[in-house]
C-alpha cells in the first residue's frame, strides 16, 4: 500500500450524475457541500465538477451556475450508457491529472460503485454514505458515517492517502444556491484515448438503452408529505389507507422492508432507510412501524414527525414530535374521514 | 456442464437487534453484547443465485474473512447447499476497512481455486458500505456489476445480467470470470432443511491465516487501511415528543391542527411555500 504526500493534492472535485440525459439533483447537493467546505477552509482550493455522458450540454449549462469554479465535461457517444469500467477509467485519468484533495460522489447505485472502484485504482480510502463532512484548517476532511443502520455514527478520516473520497446519498446535503451571475469555467475532457484503451480490454458490454420505470405520483424524495407504513398495518386492505391519506395531502407513500416482503409494496423504490431512500419532507407520518434504526436513518430529518403505533415502547416514538399510541387503522381512517368532512363543508 | 462459483459471506450482528446497540461511555467502543450473529441477509441471495447457476457438475464455495467463531455461519451456508467453505481468520485482519478487507479476500479467493464467477450480496447489514464487491473485483482485475436482479447464461463464457439502479434497469453482457453483487430482488433464498444441516457437518471447511495467503502485512487490518476511524457517537434526535390522547376521532381532530400548523392546507391538500414547520 502506498501513501501519498497530501501537500501535492489541492481542490475539491464533485462527480455529478447524469441519468437519462438529466442532471440528478444529488449533483447540486454535493456542490452545495463542496462550497461549504471551501468556505470553511479557503486553503482547500477551488470546487470543480465533472459530468460524464453523451449529449450533456444542457446538463452542463445547468451546472455552470451552481457556484462551482470549474466544470469538466466528458461528452462522448460511448458514454451514453453507464459502463462502470469505462467511467472509472475516465475518472481515474481526470483525478490523476488534477490531483484534487477531496472527491465527492453520489451514493447512488452507479456512482457508489465508481467510488469503490477508484478506491482501489487510486489506492485510497472511501467514506461510504456520509451524513456529514467537515474540514479542518489544513484541508483534512472528517466524514461522519452511520453504522448498524444509523444507531451509531463514526468519524472516518483518511490521513495518509489522497484523494480523500466520500459518498453521500441523495437528500443528505442541501443544494447550493444557484448563482446566475457567476459562471463556472468550462473545459472538455477528450475521452477518446481512455475509451479506446478500456473498450479494447473489458469483458463488460452495456446492452440497449436503459429502461426507466417512472413511478406513479410524486417522487418520494420530493413529496412534502410522506405517509409511511410498517408491518403492523396487517393487510393489503389496511395498506390502502396510507395511499388514500397521502393522496389527500398531496404526498407519497413510503414503507419499511416488511411491507415489500408482504407484497403490499411492489419493490424497494419506496423503502425509506439506510438501504433505501433518505427523505426530509415537511411532514412524515409513520403508521404501525417500529422505528428500527435502519428506517430512522432515512427519515429523522423530516420537519415534523408524527407516529402512530399501538406499542407505547416503539422506538419510533423516541424520534417523534407527535406520538399517537393507538391502532393505526382506526386513527388513519378517522383522520381521512375528518379531512373529507372538512372538504365537503 | 457446471461452473465453479465462490460466494463471499459475512457473519453480522442480527439487524433485528440493532436498537440494543450502545456505546460504552468510558471505552468509547460499540457494545453489542447479547446480539446474536447471523449470516448477513443479503448474502443469502448471493448464495441462492449460486445454487441456481452452478449446474449439475458445478461447485459452490463459500468464503468469509471473519473471527474464528464464523465457522458456525459457514456451516449454515453449507447447510443451505454450498459444497465447501473457506475461513480467512487472523488477528492481523481485524479492523480492516473495505480496502484491506477486499485485498485479503482477493488473496483468499486466488488461493482457493480457479473460480468462473464470484457472487456477493450488495451490502452488509452492519457497515452497509456496499464497497467490497467492486473493490474485490478490482483486486482481481475482473469486470463486475452491482445489484444484479436477473442473471442468465449467455453461452459458455458469458452471462447476461440485468441490474437495477434506483428506478432504472440496465442490461449487460459480462464475460467470465466476473463478479456480481446480487440484489435482494433477484430471488427468494431457500430454507435450510434438516438433511442439509446433517450433510453440512461432513462438508470440507478450510481455515487459513495470514501465513497461508500471499499478502503483505502492511496491507492488512486496521494498520493497512487507508481510512481510519475517529470518534463514535449516537445520533441526536431532539424531538418534542408530544403525546396525543383521546379516541380515534379526537386524535384525528388534533392531527388536523398539527398538519395545519406544519403548513398544509387541509381544505385543498396544498403545501404553503414557506410554511411554519413548528408543531
Amino acid at each position: 500500500m502506498k501513501t501519498t504526500n497530501p501537500a501535492d493534492w489541492k481542490g475539491i472535485l464533485v462527480v455529478g450524475e447524469i441519468t437519462n440525459c438529466r442532471l440528478q439533483p444529488v449533483s447540486h447537493e454535493l456542490v452545495g457541500k463542496a462550497l461549504q467546505l471551501k468556505q470553511d477552509c479557503p486553503a482547500a482550493g477551488e470546487v470543480s465538477v465533472v459530468l460524464i455522458g453523451s449529449g450533456i450540454a444542457a446538463a452542463g449549462k445547468e451546472m455552470q451556475t451552481s457556484g462551482a469554479d470549474e466544470l469538466i465535461l466528458v461528452d462522448h457517444s460511448q458514454c451514453a450508457l453507464f459502463h462502470n469500467d469505462l467511467y472509472a477509467a475516465i475518472l481515474k485519468n481526470i483525478i490523476e491529472a488534477r490531483k484534487p484533495s477531496v472527491v465527492l460522489f453520489p451514493a447512488t447505485a452507479r456512482y457508489q460503485d465508481l467510488a469503490s472502484m477508484l478506491g482501489i485504482r487510486l489506492d485510497t480510502g472511501v467514506a461510504a454514505h456520509c451524513v456529514d463532512i467537515r474540514i479542518n484548517e489544513t484541508g483534512d476532511i472528517l466524514a461522519v458515517v452511520p453504522a448498524f443502520g444509523g444507531k451509531v455514527l463514526g468519524d472516518i478520516l483518511c490521513p495518509a492517502h489522497r484523494p480523500q473520497m466520500a459518498t453521500a446519498k441523495p437528500g443528505i446535503f442541501r443544494p447550493g444556491e444557484a448563482k446566475p451571475g457567476h459562471t463556472a469555467k468550462v473545459s472538455a475532457f477528450d475521452a477518446g484515448g481512455v475509451i479506446a484503451e478500456t473498450m479494447g480490454k473489458t469483458r463488460l458490454v452495456a446492452l440497449d438503452a436503459a429502461s426507466c420505470a417512472v413511478p406513479e405520483g410524486i417522487p418520494l424524495e420530493k413529496a412534502p408529505v410522506v405517509v409511511c407504513g410498517g408491518w403492523g398495518m396487517g393487510s393489503k386492505e389496511n395498506w390502502q389507507l396510507l395511499g388514500e391519506l397521502a393522496g389527500m395531502l398531496g404526498g407519497a407513500v413510503g414503507c419499511t422492508r416488511p411491507a415489500i416482503d408482504e407484497g403490499w409494496m411492489p419493490d424497494e423504490s419506496s423503502m425509506i432507510g439506510t438501504s433505501g431512500k433518505v427523505i426530509r419532507p415537511k411532514v412524515y407520518i409513520g403508521a404501525a412501524l417500529s422505528g428500527s434504526s435502519h428506517h430512522v436513518c432515512g427519515m429523522k430529518d423530516s420537519d415534523l414527525i408524527i407516529s402512530i403505533n399501538n406499542d407505547p415502547q416503539a422506538a419510533i416514538f423516541e424520534v417523534s414530535d407527535i406520538r399517537v399510541v393507538g391502532d393505526a387503522k382506526q386513527v388513519l381512517s378517522a383522520l381521512i374521514e375528518r379531512i373529507r368532512t372538512i372538504r365537503s363543508a | 456442464m457446471g461452473i465453479s462459483i465462490a460466494v463471499c459471506i459475512k457473519p453480522v450482528p442480527d439487524p433485528a437487534h440493532y436498537d440494543k446497540i450502545k456505546i460504552d461511555p468510558v471505552k468509547k467502543t460499540v457494545v453489542r453484547e447479547g446480539i446474536p450473529t447471523i449470516l448477513n441477509p443479503c448474502d443469502k441471495h448471493a448464495l441462492e443465485a449460486a445454487l441456481q447457476l452452478r449446474g449439475p457438475d458445478g461447485l459452490v464455495t463459500v468464503i468469509a474473512m471473519a473471527p474464528p467463531n464464523a465457522e458456525e455461519t459457514l456451516r449454515e451456508a453449507l447447510a443451505m447447499g454450498a459444497d465447501a467453505a473457506v475461513l480467512l481468520t487472523d488477528r492481523a485482519f481485524a479492523g480492516a476497512d473495505t480496502w484491506a478487507t477486499s485485498y485479503t479476500l482477493a488473496a483468499g479467493l486466488k488461493k482457493a481455486g480457479n473460480f468462473d464467477l464470484i457472487l456477493t450480496g450488495t451490502e452488509s447489514a452492519d457497515g452497509a458500505t456496499t464497497q467490497v464487491p467492486a473493490q474485490l473485483a478490482e483486486w482481481l482485475s475482473w469486470p463486475h456489476l452491482w445489484n444484479a436482479v436477473a442473471i442468465e447464461t449467455a453461452g459458455e463464457t458469458a452471462l447476461k445480467v440485468k441490474t437495477k439502479a434506483e428506478n432504472e434497469w440496465s442490461d449487460y453482457q459480462i464475460g467470465l470470470p466476473c463478479l456480481l453483487a446480487v440484489s435482494r430482488e433477484a430471488n427468494k433464498p431457500r430454507l435450510t432443511s434438516l438433511m442439509g444441516v446433517m450433510k453440512a457437518k461432513k462438508k470440507p471447511l478450510t481455515v487459513w491465516n495470514r501465513c497461508d495467503l500471499d499478502v503483505e502485512d502492511a496491507s492488512l487490518g486496521m494498520p493497512g487501511s487507508p481510512t481510519q476511524p475517529g470518534a463514535i457517537f449516537e445520533p441526536e434526535m431532539g424531538r418534542k415528543g408530544i403525546v396525543l390522547s383521546g379516541d380515534a376521532e379526537e386524535i384525528a381532530a388534533q392531527l388536523v391542527e398539527k398538519l395545519r400548523s406544519a403548513g398544509l392546507s387541509i381544505e385543498t391538500g396544498d403545501t404553503c411555500a414557506p410554511g411554519g414547520a413548528g408543531v
